[in-house]
């Protein structure tokens, strides 16, 4: 048992901190620093200086453009980019769709949807969940109905995040209504722009825009859009689910807002004392930052194991990742609320999108800490709620 | 990164594992804890035959050259099965301060006696106000020509009444929490002036109060250089802390199985009560909280051997906040899922809550290391 990195893991890192140093636009790198949300457009921005330097996709296969780094390298990555802190490149192409096709898609498909994905050429979006089929998702309604070579899509998906963005979207579908309901279900891929689409935004309780639900009305898809087997998408979903482990618990992103609530809470005086002499302030702060460090060697135990593992036998310490990571994402934001006090109280619309225009009361740094409290909350509910991971985590590895 | 063990790893693990099994189911540990100082002489010995007790020595002074990582897999086995045996004080703490603080010439005389499991050892350190202020020694050692005489109260000395040597620390000068003025002694548990009072633990270990009045050692009893001796002392309780760590996953570790292992045997209502979903959520509540700690554990396991004192105070604190806090939530838990029978004597899952509880407090319970780390900065840099 050996944890310390290597010196060349550890040169590495030097060298992925420099790339992100020099490379990341300082506009990109003050907004998430303020906890605003990046732009389609500093996303497309971002990803198209990552991809110029390889690093778009970089869990992906080397032939599929993937860097061919090992598991320490890529959580190595992945923490600087956090840290940094950078935007993700786009989780729907790069960790969901982009997978599957490389894996279950044909020739054509690879060729005409990977290179656009590491790029963000393409902008893609998912539709798995509906109303009616949350948890449960298998329980999904949208139709799929083969007329010729096309599909007819009815239904209706939601919590469909920066679909107000996307190019395209990945869907589960169902081709067979007779089937037990996991067999009767496809993996398709859309054009948002197929006449028959239709995106209404929800509004998040912080007031922001980030999911929507869309709407399918006799949208009319191209067979050649099936990826896989018809009626197999279950199979091709539970893995896009299952692939992304290393990424759910966001250490090096909750490091980052720890950074950021410790320098708020140095420069923000109680009186004249700093807040963060505040003993009970600091015991807290301090709580989280124990969990944290927890959660970082439970993380590196599944990123260490995981060369040596069977396909499809994840580490049982990888399920708690989920649980753990969006509690600590999540008392993160509350406690930022403590750094503003009374000064989370005004609201300003834009905060939560774009920068302001109007001189603020208080503090220009609180406006966005009240709403990243409110809009956590999605964190222990999306990506199966961690009620739902108890219950996975209870049958897979309790036995009971 | 690697998180694997080596092959020698694997075999010590297995051997102590093997000793557990064979040597330490609970009706065993029954007639152990009947042992005159409240342990079995003949576990230890078989301790001695498994090189556990010279394990953490370096080669040259007649040990196995072990590392904390070595010491973390004993422990870890030795907290399944609840063991009564004075490892913590002989090996660990002890050891700690003789490997720390001691002469060459002093380690070659005491380790092959500790490794062949002839002499076992204590530490009296605690005094009844220090709480865990390990500076805090009002323990006098008088300079009398070539001579230092003893006078203090030395409390919660872990197996102190069986001891046949022990280390007791001692103000050469200063006032009392100062960190500069501290001396360790070994003196001979009998020796003139000793008076010991060994009394029961919480858990089932045993501890004494010992008074020393007028005692005498020559001033080559002196480990280290006296009144230098608090930093080797907190390097030691470093160690002891990541060592007590192991010991408290251990005991988690056996308390979620055992706990698990009810909820699909015991029936209410006509099915077992593993069925109902608040228990398994509370069961995989359990398991996070266990998880955490073997986590931290490891860390702090990898810290202990770092020179730099705050940095490994830092993650000793850490590791012994969320230990503490997981035990805390695993033991009563482990209680709660249990039932009426939970609370007997006679079920093994009320010892291991009784002796997790008692890891969480020595060296500093939860509070006191969150508290002392929040002071240091916390972990993470601003």
């Amino acid at each position: 048992m050996d944890l310390s990195f290597t010196p060349e893991e550890n040169a590495f890192r030097e060298e992925v901190r420099a790339f992100f140093r020099d490379q990341l636009p300082d506009d990109i790198r003050e907004k998430l620093v303020a906890g605003l949300h990046p732009s389609k457009d500093d996303m497309v921005r971002w990803s198209r200086i990552l991809n110029k330097k390889g690093w778009a996709v970089a869990h992906w296969p080397k032939q599929y453009g993937g860097t061919g780094w090992t598991p320490v390298q890529q959580y190595i990555f992945l923490e600087e980019l956090q840290l940094a802190p950078a935007p993700a490149p786009l989780a729907f192409g790069v960790s969901m769709v982009g997978p599957v096709i490389y894996t279950f898609g044909n020739e054509e498909q690879k060729k005409k949807y990977l290179p656009r994905i590491a790029n963000l050429d393409d902008w893609w979006c998912q539709g798995f969940s509906e109303p009616g089929a949350g948890s449960d998702l298998a329980g999904l309604k949208t139709t799929a109905r083969r007329e010729g070579d096309h599909y007819i899509v009815n239904g209706q998906k939601t919590w469909t995040t920066l679909g107000q963005h996307a190019d395209l979207i990945f869907m589960l579908v169902r081709t067979d209504p007779n089937a037990k309901k996991q067999e009767g279900i496809s993996f398709l891929l859309i054009d948002m722009k197929t006449p028959g689409i239709t995106v209404r935004p929800i509004i998040t309780i912080e007031g922001g825009h980030e999911v929507n639900e869309v709407f399918f009305d006799d949208v009319k898809v191209p067979a050649e859009n099936l990826v896989g087997q018809e009626n197999k998408g279950w199979d091709y979903a539970k893995f896009l689910l299952g692939n992304e482990r290393v990424g759910i618990a966001r250490v090096g992103a909750s490091k980052e807002r720890i950074r950021r609530l410790k320098q708020l809470a140095t420069a923000e005086r109680d009186g004249d004392a700093p807040l963060i002499e505040n003993q009970r302030f600091r015991e807290k702060l301090a709580w989280i930052e124990v969990e944290l460090k927890a959660l970082e060697m439970t993380q590196l135990r599944v990123v260490a194991g995981e060369a040596k593992r069977e396909k499809g036998k994840p580490d049982p310490a990888s399920s708690i990742l989920k649980i753990k990571g969006s509690e600590i994402q999540q008392a993160i934001t509350e406690l930022a609320l403590e750094v503003a006090g009374p000064y989370v109280l005004p609201y300003r619309a834009e905060s939560a999108d774009h920068g302001w225009n109007e001189p603020p009361a208080g503090p220009d740094w609180a406006s966005p800490l009240a709403p990243a409290y409110f809009n956590y909350r999605k964190v222990s509910i999306y990506g199966g709620s961690n009620e739902i991971q108890k219950n996975i985590i209870a049958k897979a590895i309790l036995g009971l | 990164m690697d998180f694997d063990f080596s092959e020698e790893q694997r075999m010590l693990k297995d051997s102590v594992d093997r000793l557990v099994t064979d040597r330490y189911d609970f009706d065993a540990r029954k007639v152990h804890a009947r042992g005159e100082h409240g342990f079995s002489e003949e576990i230890w010995k078989q301790c001695a035959e498994l090189g556990l007790l010279a394990l953490p020595f370096s080669e040259e002074d007649g040990g196995f050259g072990g590392g904390a990582v070595e010491t973390m897999l004993v422990m870890e086995s030795l907290g399944r099965a609840l063991a009564l045996e004075p490892y913590v004080a002989t090996v660990v703490l002890s050891g700690g301060l003789l490997r720390h603080a001691a002469s060459p010439a002093q380690r070659a005389e005491l380790v092959p006696q500790i490794a062949s499991g002839e002499l076992k050892l204590a530490f009296a350190h605690a005094e009844r106000h220090a709480r865990y202020n390990l500076a805090h020694v009002e323990t006098r050692a008088r300079k009398e020509g070539d001579a230092y005489v003893l006078d203090g109260e030395k409390s919660l000395v872990l197996n102190g009444d069986a001891a046949d040597k022990l280390i007791v620390s001692a103000r050469v000068k200063g006032t009392n929490r100062d960190r500069d003025g501290i001396a360790l002694f070994l003196i001979d548990a009998k020796a003139h002036g000793v008076s010991r009072r060994g009394y029961a633990t919480q858990d089932g270990a045993r501890a004494a109060e010992i008074t020393l009045s007028g005692v005498r050692v020559p001033a080559d009893a002196a480990l280290g250089e006296p009144g230098k001796a608090l930093a080797a002392i907190e390097r030691t309780v470093d160690e002891a802390i990541a060592a007590l760590c192991a010991e408290a996953v251990g005991c988690m570790e056996a308390m979620h199985k055992d706990t698990v292992e009810y909820l699909k045997t015991r029936k209410q209502f006509g099915v077992t009560i593993g069925s109902f979903q608040a228990l398994q959520h509370r069961a995989v509540e359990m398991f996070v909280a266990l998880e955490q700690a073997r986590s931290i554990t490891m860390y702090a396991t990898m810290m202990a051997g770092e020179s730099d004192a705050a940095e490994r105070g830092r993650a000793m604190s850490a590791a012994k906040a969320q230990v503490g806090r997981s035990v805390r939530f695993v033991g009563q838990q482990a209680i709660q899922l249990h039932g009426g029978v939970g609370m007997t004597y006679e079920l093994k899952v009320g010892h291991y809550f009784k002796r997790a509880t008692m890891i969480d407090m020595m060296f500093g319970d939860a509070d006191h290391h969150l508290a002392k780390l929040a002071a240091m900065g916390g972990l993470i840099a601003a």
